[in-house]
């Protein structure tokens, strides 16, 4: 009657997938707290959203392929958005790749009177009232980064306020790889 | 002194632990009853040991003993008497020693409890949890201590985190644990049971009110969970699938599913290889929660300091109580012989089904929470198993278990006459439609999403139909037995619970805004008005405050003050919902950041009976209290348990 042993069997397959994780765990080679974007590697989601400088424009993905972008999640309801600001303003100085911001969730007229009291980092702002495109990027909570290629692939993600350091360490190498001046 | 004294008492509770096991188990095995009688006072030593250690380590806390590591980094000066002492339990060491303390005292009640039991097999199942003692008294003293020095003291304490300040969780972690641990004393018996061989019907019945005890207090524990996240997280949200309420919840559903099963044992003598894995199952999962938790493969927001050695520590235990129990089915249950056969439409296929369906559910769910850490560990790439799958694989099973409990409640062992009660279960079903509706459409006025109606009926159905037989008994003036009464509140309680969940998932409606003062803003027909912020200290935080009043129609309803804290030492800020409760909804705000001018960003909610999810728990757990006084738990029946031992039948008289 082997078939009795079937559960102890299963268990100690499990058991091993943990004594497994766990060695890896202690060794450095596995960081379970890493959140990396299920998008990273893969084609950005497209987007067509109206802008909020000019509603009577579009910010659309498709006019942006052809060269490296950096897309901001952020509201004016979002706290960590405007602790971002001064490095998003940083970047856009000397970052050397154009920001595209997606105002989320958020009402135009206060997204234009905050661009306008704190500076306006970005080339292009898209505003996405009903939340669609930050669903489609996977967007959990506000501010999320993203880096896309100039072929439209996301290279990196930051969740939360970014800084200079983080800037550094997951964006500057893939923009100098792929040559982002 | 203290600490050392705490050491040295859980020392001697581990030692007496082992005492307990070995005598238990070696004397049973060899019939030596003098080796046997041993058990007890061991027992009752263990606990005491255990208190002392538990009792030492409060002392610590509400002294400010921040030479002592754990107190240093989960107390302060200023923390109130009330957290410091829910502290004790607030942090990886601590609740371990919860743990064992839960441990002792539930095996000091099936000591004080058992007298009845066959003296063999009582030892036998005090040996196992002596066994289980001495695995969690080990694991606490070789690896995580929570009396360890810190040289030199700390001036003061890192604080409490602030996540963990409220009452709701100062209860909420015991509550689980009881009913975490409380899975131990049913895979105790089941143990036991292999051991000597001798699964009956008395045997499932001595195991059914430690089952559903333990049930009940894991049904209350992961309802007072889900009321703290609630409003503590300050998302409004009552259930997020995260890995570690995942990891209580796969327990309850086995428990839920070994109540039942226990059933068909008892009383048709069938089902007992099913009910004995599912006893193992129970526990396994708890002792599983316990390894994700604390072993930092999961990540979560409860996740303790994350240790590997610890990982292998826990592993090496869960491996040796679940394999060594597992192999021991895997001799024994080949050997179990069913009692009786039974009709396709009978109680017992009812039950089969019921049991098919809880565990479906928790393996789907099991799956869900594994599957990341599979596919990381092998590097095949980094993923998260989020809410959709979660409810999609838990509504599949779920549906269908809740739409058959309705009838399955009336069906009759063997073979069931549903013929007799066909047109009155109709009658009531089209009832609970027509009264759906009327919610639907006259309550909310719309159907709401595709199950909205279909949720709602069935919650009605379930509840209409766990009344029939208690309303007939009465109209005749029967009375009805204990655990018929508590099964008709119970599952009484999971129509509140599903009408509940239906109403808040078909109709929330959730806004985020940002407010100056003096501005309003309505959603769900409630104006909320934004009066403006001030100041507030507390003991070890300092917060911001905000007055919303909510109107309806012109008068107002609520006055909420909702704050925004930042705790002195660890500096998290941490919003605390205003709540504004009515028994058919709740109106929820929540204070978001400071957007400068005196403008707050807010998030308000609308949620349409969510009380009755926690209501419905409560009234499930106050089913199991009902069947657990039945008589027949309580009554000795001497015919039915052979003395195996000369002393067994002395006890009883």
């Amino acid at each position: 009657m082997w078939r009795y042993f079937a559960p102890a069997a299963a268990f100690l397959v499990l058991g091993a997938l943990f004594a497994f994780a766990l060695l890896r765990i202690g060794q450095g080679k596995l960081d379970v707290h890493e959140i990396q974007s299920p998008l990273i590697g893969r084609a950005a989601p497209a987007f067509a959203l109206p802008s909020v400088t000019d509603p009577t424009q579009l910010v659309d993905s498709r006019a942006l392929a052809g060269k490296m972008y950096v897309l901001n999640v952020w509201g004016t309801w979002c706290g960590g958005c405007r602790e971002e600001h001064s490095a998003l303003l940083a970047i856009a100085r000397t970052g050397g790749v154009p920001l595209i911001g997606i105002d989320w969730k958020d009402e135009r007229d206060l997204a234009v009177q905050y661009l306008a009291q704190l500076g306006n980092p970005y080339q292009q702002v898209g505003s996405d009232a009903d939340g669609r495109t930050a669903i489609n990027w996977g967007v959990y909570g506000a501010p999320e980064t993203f880096l896309v290629s100039a072929t439209g692939t996301v290279l990196a993600k930051h969740i939360g306020p970014i800084t200079e350091a983080a800037w550094q360490e997951k964006f500057v190498p893939h923009l100098k790889a792929g040559g982002g001046r | 002194m203290i600490p050392e004294l705490g050491t040295f008492a859980l020392i001697l509770a581990m030692l007496l632990a082992a005492a307990q096991a070995f005598f238990g188990l070696a004397g049973a095995h060899r019939n030596r009853l003098s080796w046997m009688q041993v058990v007890t006072p061991a027992v009752t030593g263990v606990w005491v040991f255990v208190a002392l250690a538990f009792g030492l380590l409060t002392w610590s806390f509400i002294n400010h003993d921040f030479s002592v590591n754990y107190v240093a980094t989960n107390s302060n000066s200023a923390l109130p008497l009330m957290y410091r002492i829910a502290a004790v339990w607030g942090a990886h060491e601590g609740s371990l020693l919860l743990w064992i303390m839960i441990l002792a005292t539930w095996t000091l009640l099936v000591a004080a409890l058992s007298g009845s039991l066959p003296v063999a097999f009582r030892a036998r199942v005090l040996g196992v949890l002596g066994l289980i003692g001495v695995g969690f008294t080990s694991f606490t003293l070789l690896t995580s201590s929570p009396f360890t020095r810190l040289m030199p003291a700390a001036m003061d304490g890192a604080d409490l985190n602030p996540l963990l300040q409220d009452p709701a969780l100062a209860i909420h972690p015991p509550m689980l644990y009881i009913g975490y641990v409380g899975t131990s004393v049913a895979f105790a018996f089941a143990v036991a049971a292999m051991l000597s061989g001798r699964l009956d019907a008395p045997w499932a019945r001595w195991t059914r009110p430690w089952t559903v005890a333990a049930w009940m207090c894991l049904t209350c524990g992961i309802a007072l969970g889900s009321w703290w996240a609630y409003y503590v997280l300050g998302w409004g949200g009552w259930w997020f699938w995260d890995p570690v309420e995942n990891a209580s919840f796969m327990p309850w559903l086995t428990t839920t599913a070994l109540i039942h099963s226990l059933a068909v044992t008892e009383k048709r003598g069938m089902f007992k290889s099913w009910t004995l894995l599912l006893a193992i199952f129970a526990f396994s999962l708890s002792l599983l929660g316990t390894f994700l938790v604390r072993s930092g493969v999961l990540v979560s927001v409860h996740a303790f300091a994350s240790d590997p050695s610890r990982g292998l520590f826990i592993l090496a235990l869960l491996l040796f109580f679940i394999v060594g129990s597992l192999t021991l089915y895997a001799i024994r249950a080949p050997t179990l012989k069913s009692e009786g056969g039974f009709e396709l439409v009978s109680r017992e296929s009812f039950l089969l089904l019921n049991n098919a369906l809880l565990i479906a559910a928790a393996g789907l769910i099991l799956v869900g929470e594994l599957w990341p850490l599979l596919m990381d560990t092998f590097d095949l790439g980094k993923i998260s198993v989020g809410p959709p799958y979660f409810n999609m694989v838990f509504l599949v099973p779920a549906l269908p278990l809740v739409a058959l409990l309705g009838v399955g409640m009336h069906a009759g062992w063997k073979r069931a006459m549903l013929q007799s009660r066909r047109r009155q279960l109709l009658t009531l079903a089209g009832a609970a439609l027509a009264l759906a509706l009327l919610v639907a459409l006259g309550g909310y006025g719309s159907i709401g999403m595709p199950l909205t109606v279909v949720g709602l009926t069935a919650g009605f159905f379930v509840m209409a139909s766990a009344l029939i037989e208690p309303v007939e008994a009465w109209r005749r003036g029967q009375k009805l037995p204990r655990a018929a009464i508590g099964m008709a509140i119970a599952h009484f309680g999971v129509g509140v619970f599903v009408i509940g969940v239906t109403g808040v998932v078909s109709y929330k409606v959730e806004k985020d805004v940002s407010l100056a003062p003096g501005e309003s803003t309505s959603i769900a027909g409630y104006n909320f008005k934004y009066l403006g912020t001030q100041p507030v200290v507390g003991p070890n935080y300092e917060a911001v405050e905000a007055r919303v009043v909510i109107s309806r129609g012109g008068s107002v309803v609520s006055d909420l003050a909702t704050q925004k804290r930042v705790y002195r030492v660890q500096r998290n800020p941490m919003t605390h919902a205003g709540i504004a409760v009515a028994w058919n909804r709740d109106l929820f705000v929540a204070l978001g950041d400071d957007l400068g001018g005196g403008k707050w960003s807010m998030r308000l909610q609308y949620k349409p009976l969510v009380r009755y999810i926690w209501l419905g728990a409560v009234v499930m757990a106050l089913g199991g209290l009902v069947a657990i006084l039945d008589k027949r738990y309580r009554v000795r029946r001497t015919a039915e348990v052979p003395a195996l031992a000369p002393g067994a039948a002395g006890k009883r008289a």
